[in-house]
């Protein structure tokens, strides 16, 4: 195949990008979109000009390291990472469109690679279970109904990517806080620090810059995991609770 | 711009989330109005003395425990009340959002979000105007554009639908109502984390369908018999 | 305190090497022991040894730091654990969280001795299955810990709120792994390890958050600070800035993960790397048993040039697959649903009866092979074998086969195209975990003091071939349980004087880094990395892949050596060194996989046995199998490295100096492996 490839190039975070134009012959159908993106770096490369930079790590759909807007989507045209967005989703002679995340809470650091350490913090405001190593008890003693142990990991499948943040008009990260919330609501273990956790996490996430959610809904569309909008629902059931107990 | 700080002392009440439950509440407040004032109205095809009746009755209930118009006047507090809730939220709500997001795409799709959803702010905005003229119309001013006389309610109204551009204006915010509301009643739902699962989260979909058609048609049907002259002196 | 126990006696003899194929390309040095692991049973000695090691006083730990490199469950697991103790604790990631470690890419699950099923499983099973399973050529001292610890490994991440598998009355549920007879694994649906990294990765931002870690992400460490003959610190590179940076402390922890990707394609993450352990090898530490790799037969295949990497299908799918080829050379580009049963070849089942599809990965990977270089392959370059599911869906319908391999299913379609449903995947053996990795001891410090390396970066336990679901185990049994016990009895010894940027070793460590850096970016020459990279993972799958020969061995090394020399004169990395630089990063990567690459053939050519992942033609029974020498290579190969004569900056490796340590048994019997 052939395609015209649009893509926003920044030297760094201060300066000043725009959006730059490749033709691109040859490309496979059985080619990853990254492998793609190889492809025309190596060319770039042999040409003189230094190679677009983006993330990526794991290439398998979980490490949520790769993150690329395509043609106005998040992760591209199907409900996964965009490590494994495949050529065969597009057409031949097709224009193709990649830009970064676009959030103030994720700065753009070059060409395509966002700054995403906002999320860290948010999980550093209580998006864990407080317990030292060597402190617990037999595994046995804490039995889970099965649907909410299966309930909890769903939820906890989220891989921290932030194509909600970046599909939401608002820019907000709901679907990510509130994917946390609930897997650790779910469990036994997770109740003790339960107020305190959904009060710091959501006051962090505010405080990082994300937006606030109208429940719009274009993040869990988005979100290669499939993180469902209940989540949200959840985390603003946790944060109602919270305030009803006095936090 | 990202921050490299933690919060201290986070509160509640401080949250996006205490604005958004903030909202859902005075947005519930105004859809009991509304399907109130909806119910009332439709008394017009009564004709002018069961609807004035009832204007009448609104003023007189609970006398002489209340002072007349009391119950009126508690509903006007609570309505104006959660109007500048409401409106203050969104306001800030979306002032949030525009500074979420300074660089814009070139490109962007929209997935999944229902029309709905992505006109909350305008459709806001217009009825907060709407609201504005409506009760210069009907309460504050009581303007009758055909000149006729305001001190009947019944009239005023007559004379108001008999009139093809103010219907249709009132046709318009009606349908910006039903906009806001689709979303808005699954929204308010949502905020206040009363769907936490597929199920209850279609539930509350249907539910805010079927609020606005309700709503927004029901409210429709006044100004339409109206003009056609089925509601008449 | 003296520990005046004594070892029971030992059940085999130290190996004496007669055979000397790799002659010319080393030197023999000095034979090393562990002298960690407290003498006595087996099942004391962890006991012992944690009640030996010196206490540090609460108030002191604030006043000692250590540096962790790597966030994957080893490293992220012991940050949390130091922190928790009160050490400060300097963490260093090269993606931009610490979340995205590789161990995140695990599918099938944690082995722990609980024995929840009661199905006869004990430490000692564990410890027995793991020795067995790596061939005998591993420390018995460490296995046996390694299996006591596993059950804690559960508990602590059950508290964490680690999601794992559950049955209906609300218990942990587990299924059977490859090669073992009871059902040990926990798992978390196919996501075993990103559950296990989350726990551990959230463990790591609680102590964040509370003072006591401080993270670096987006940092690469090029060079460990060795001063005063101890490990004080590191030099790293700012990704984003370009920065390079110098952090010091009292220890250092090397997590970094394994080096698979010196195949370029392997089923590592595009960023993983050798160059922490590697830079710790050119300052002295041991690199042990380099050849050891684990080849895993169910990836998917090569679908062309443009490859970046390859990717695992969990192995759980021989449970119900079954695997084959056409019997006829010519049927091979045939619809294989076009093709009759009589023409198909099930070959494992075949020659394996008793075990059929699920014999261990090695034996089955190199099965595949054979098939393969017959002429009998599928799919593009013939690179390819059939799982079929048509009898499974038979039996057991479409949708318990959905329900069970579903997401699976989805990936593999997602990836060729293709819908396995229909037609038979195909599949094919790929490079995915390196036994290997840096020397380290009973306390798992290095033979630099101060220098400690946990996860899959050390070689510790698994010797010649891991069990399934056996590296998270070990990853975290490292992290929280060993390492922060044992690297107590370094710090208890410390604060350490203080160093700063004007010491000798660290002006020589950071100008060593600055010169490599400008180095790649003035070669200016022609071709890119990914190329060079690209050349070096085909001659490393071609004669250090799953089968390896003297001849092969030699023809890479002398091969290797031309890349390298083209390597350092024909490089084209462009941009800038104050600026985020993927070229640069991966030049990086690539000058060390290239020496890696060389000392790999050189211990598998010394190595004239098969063992494990490890196959030598020149050592196989009669019919094909894999035959051990434990005569002669009953012992640990670590490494030493020599600079050059020339001593120039970076083409810079010498002969090696291969130090033995024997391996003695007391508590096991060294058994051929059979699976027929
Ligand atoms: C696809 C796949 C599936 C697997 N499935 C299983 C399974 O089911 N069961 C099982 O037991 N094992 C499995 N394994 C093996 C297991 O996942 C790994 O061996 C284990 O997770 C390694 O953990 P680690 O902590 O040692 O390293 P990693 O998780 O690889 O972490 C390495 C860390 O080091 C950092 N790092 C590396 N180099 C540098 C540098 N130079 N500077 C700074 N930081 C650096 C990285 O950023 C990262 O944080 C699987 C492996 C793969 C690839
Ligand atoms: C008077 C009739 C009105 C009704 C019945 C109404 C109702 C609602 C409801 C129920 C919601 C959902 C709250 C939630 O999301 O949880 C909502 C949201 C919203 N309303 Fe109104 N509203 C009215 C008027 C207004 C006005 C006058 C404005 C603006 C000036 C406005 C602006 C908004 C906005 C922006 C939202 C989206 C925020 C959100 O969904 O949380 N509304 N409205
Ligand atoms: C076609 C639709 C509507 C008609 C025909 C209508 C008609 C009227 C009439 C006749 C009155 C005066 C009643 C009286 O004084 O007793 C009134 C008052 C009022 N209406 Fe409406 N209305 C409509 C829609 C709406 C909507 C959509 C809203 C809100 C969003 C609204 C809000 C109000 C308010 C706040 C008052 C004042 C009540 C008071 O304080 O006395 N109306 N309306
Ligand atoms: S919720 Fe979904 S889209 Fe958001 S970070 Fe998690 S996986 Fe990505
Ligand atoms: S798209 Fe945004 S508005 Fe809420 S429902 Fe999703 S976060
Ligand atoms: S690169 Fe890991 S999810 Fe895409």
């Amino acid at each position: 195949m052939k395609l015209t490839l649009k893509i926003w190039r920044q030297a760094n975070q201060d300066a000043k990008g725009a959006m730059h134009t490749y033709e691109l012959d040859e490309v496979s159908e059985d080619m990853s979109f990254l492998e793609m993106l190889d492809v025309l770096n190596e060319k770039l490369n042999a040409d003189g000009e230094e190679p677009i930079a983006f993330d990526s790590d794991c290439r398998e759909g979980i490490c949520g390291m790769c993150s690329l807007m395509i043609n106005g989507e998040a992760h591209g045209p199907e409900v996964t990472t965009t490590c494994q967005l495949h050529m065969r989703s597009f057409n031949d002679g097709e224009t193709i469109t990649i830009e970064p995340w676009r959030a103030q809470a994720f700065p753009v650091i070059k060409d395509l690679v966002v700054d995403r350490s906002a999320f860290d913090r948010i999980i550093q405001m209580g998006g864990f279970i407080s317990v030292n190593t060597g402190a617990a008890p037999d595994a046995a003693t804490m039995p889970v109904p099965k649907d909410k142990a299966d309930r909890s990991f769903d939820m906890a499948t989220c891989i921290g990517c932030g194509a909600c943040v970046a599909a939401c008009p608002n820019g907000s990260a709901s679907l990510f806080l509130g994917a946390k919330i609930t897997h650790l609501g779910e469990l036994p273990q997770g109740q003790a620090e339960r107020n305190e956790r959904v009060v710091n996490m959501a006051a962090q996430h505010d405080h990082e810059h994300f937006g606030g959610c109208t429940n719009i809904g274009e993040c869990s569309a988005a979100c290669p995991k499939e993180i469902p909008l209940d989540v949200i629902s959840q985390l603003n059931k946790d944060l109602r609770t919270a305030m009803k107990q006095g936090r | 711009m990202a921050t490299d700080t933690l919060v201290k002392n986070a509160r509640a009440a401080r949250t996006t989330i205490a604005l958004k439950l903030a909202m859902a509440t005075s947005g519930l407040i105004f859809i009991g109005f509304v399907l109130m004032h909806m119910y009332g109205n439709l008394k017009a095809f009564g004709g002018r003395d069961a609807f004035n009746k009832y204007a009448e009755h609104l003023r007189t209930f609970g006398e002489p425990m209340l002072p007349h118009e009391g119950l009126l006047w508690v509903i006007r507090v609570v309505l104006l009340v959660a109007l500048v809730v409401h409106v203050a939220s969104a306001a800030q709500l979306a002032a949030r959002a525009s500074k979420s997001r300074p660089v814009k795409y070139e490109v962007k799709k929209n997935k999944h979000s229902s029309i709905s959803s992505r006109t909350m702010r305008w459709g806001g905005v217009a009825l907060l105007l709407f609201i504005v003229w409506h009760l210069i119309n009907f309460t504050i001013g009581k303007v009758n554009v055909s000149g006729g006389a305001t001190t009947d309610p019944f009239n005023l109204l007559v004379d108001s639908f008999d009139v093809w551009w103010l219907t249709l204006i009132y046709l318009l915010a009606m349908l910006a109502l039903g906009l806001h509301l689709h979303h808005g009643t699954w929204s308010a739902l949502q905020t206040l984390g009363l769907t936490n699962s597929a199920r209850s989260r279609k539930a509350a979909k249907t539910t805010g369908l079927i609020v606005a058609v309700v709503i927004a048609g029901g409210f429709m049907l006044v100004p339409l018999f109206t003009l056609f002259g089925v509601i008449s002196k | 305190m003296a520990n005046q126990k004594t070892n029971p006696p030992a059940t085999n003899q130290p190996a004496v090497q007669t055979s000397d194929d790799a002659k010319g390309f080393y030197t023999l040095g000095e034979k090393i022991e562990d002298t960690k692991a407290p003498a006595g049973p087996i099942d004391q000695r962890w006991t012992d040894r944690k009640f030996e090691a010196g206490l540090v006083n609460p108030a002191n730990r604030r006043k000692l730091s250590v540096i962790i490199v790597g966030t994957g469950l080893a490293g992220g697991a012991a940050a949390a654990t130091l922190g928790e103790a009160g050490y400060h604790v300097k963490s260093f990631c090269y993606q931009d969280s610490p979340r995205r470690a590789h161990s995140i890419a695990a599918q099938g699950g944690i082995n722990a001795a609980k024995n929840y099923k009661g199905d006869g499983d004990s430490v000692h099973r564990l410890f027995y299955d793991t020795v067995k399973g790596g061939d005998y050529r591993s420390r018995e001292s460490n296995v046996y810990r390694l299996a006591e610890v596993s059950p804690n490994i559960i508990d602590q991440c059950v508290a964490q709120g680690v999601p794992f598998a559950r049955e209906y009355g609300g218990l942990l549920d587990n299924r059977s792994f490859g090669g073992v007879q009871v059902s040990r694994t926990f798992y978390a649906r196919g996501q075993t390890g990103q559950q296990l990294l989350i726990g551990a990765y959230q463990a790591m931002e609680r102590q964040i958050a509370a003072g006591t870690v401080e993270e670096f992400t987006r940092h690469e460490m090029l060079e460990v600070i060795v001063a005063d003959g101890r490990a004080r610190g590191i030099v790293a590179r700012n990704l984003v800035t370009g920065e390079i940076e110098t952090h010091f402390a009292d220890a250092v922890v090397l997590a970094s993960g394994g080096y698979g990707n010196v195949f370029y394609l392997s089923t590592n993450a595009m960023g993983s790397n050798v160059t922490a352990a590697w830079r710790a090898h050119r300052k002295g530490a041991y690199m042990a048993n380099p050849c050891y790799t684990q080849i895993h037969p169910t990836c998917i295949p090569v679908s062309g040039d443009h490859q970046s990497k390859l990717t695992l299908m969990s192995e759980s799918l021989r449970n119900d697959g079954r695997i084959w080829v056409p019997k006829n050379k010519a049927d091979k580009d045939k619809d294989p649903r076009q093709i009759p049963e009589e023409d198909r070849d099930y070959y494992l089942e075949r020659i394996y009866p008793s075990f059929g599809n699920l014999v261990p990965r090695d034996i089955a990977s190199r099965a595949a092979k054979y098939q393969c270089d017959d002429g009998k392959g599928v799919g593009p370059g013939g690179l390819g074998v059939y799982l079929d599911f048509a009898d499974a869906i038979k039996r057991m319908g479409r949708d318990t086969v959905e329900e069970k391999y579903g997401n699976l299913f989805d990936m593999y379609a997602r990836i060729t195209g293709e819908d396995p449903y229909v037609t038979p995947m195909r599949i094919y053996p790929a490079v995915h975990y390196v036994m290997g990795g840096l020397w380290v001891d009973y306390d798992l410090q290095s033979n630099i003091p101060g220098l400690f390396v946990a996860g899959e970066a050390n070689f510790s336990d698994h010797g010649a071939n891991r069990l399934g679901a056996s590296a998270l185990m070990q990853g975290l049994a490292d992290g929280y349980f060993v390492l922060p016990n044992t690297i107590r009895d370094y710090l208890v010894h410390g604060p350490y004087d203080a160093i700063d940027e004007s010491h000798p070793a660290v002006v020589e460590a950071k100008n060593d880094v600055e010169a490599r850096v400008a180095k790649f970016l003035s070669i200016n020459g022609e071709r890119s990395v990914d190329s060079f990279h690209k050349e070096l993972g085909n001659i490393m799958w071609e004669y250090c892949g799953m089968e390896r020969t003297a001849e092969g061995l030699k023809k890479a090394i002398g091969l290797i050596r031309e890349l390298k020399k083209e390597f350092w004169s024909n490089l084209k990395v462009l941009g800038t060194a104050d600026s985020l630089n993927q070229s640069l990063e991966k030049a990086g990567r690539t000058a060390d996989f290239l020496e890696l690459g060389e000392l790999m053939c050189i211990d598998a050519l010394n190595r004239r046995e098969s063992c494990g992942g490890h196959f030598r033609a020149e050592s196989q029974t009669e019919d094909g199998e894999a035959l051990r020498h434990d005569d002669e290579f009953s012992y640990v190969a670590a490494w030493e490295f020599t600079p050059n004569e020339t001593g120039t900056n970076d083409p810079g490796m010498g002969t090696p100096v291969l130090h033995k340590e024997d391996l003695i048994y007391t508590a096991i019997e060294m058994k051929q492996r059979s699976y027929k």
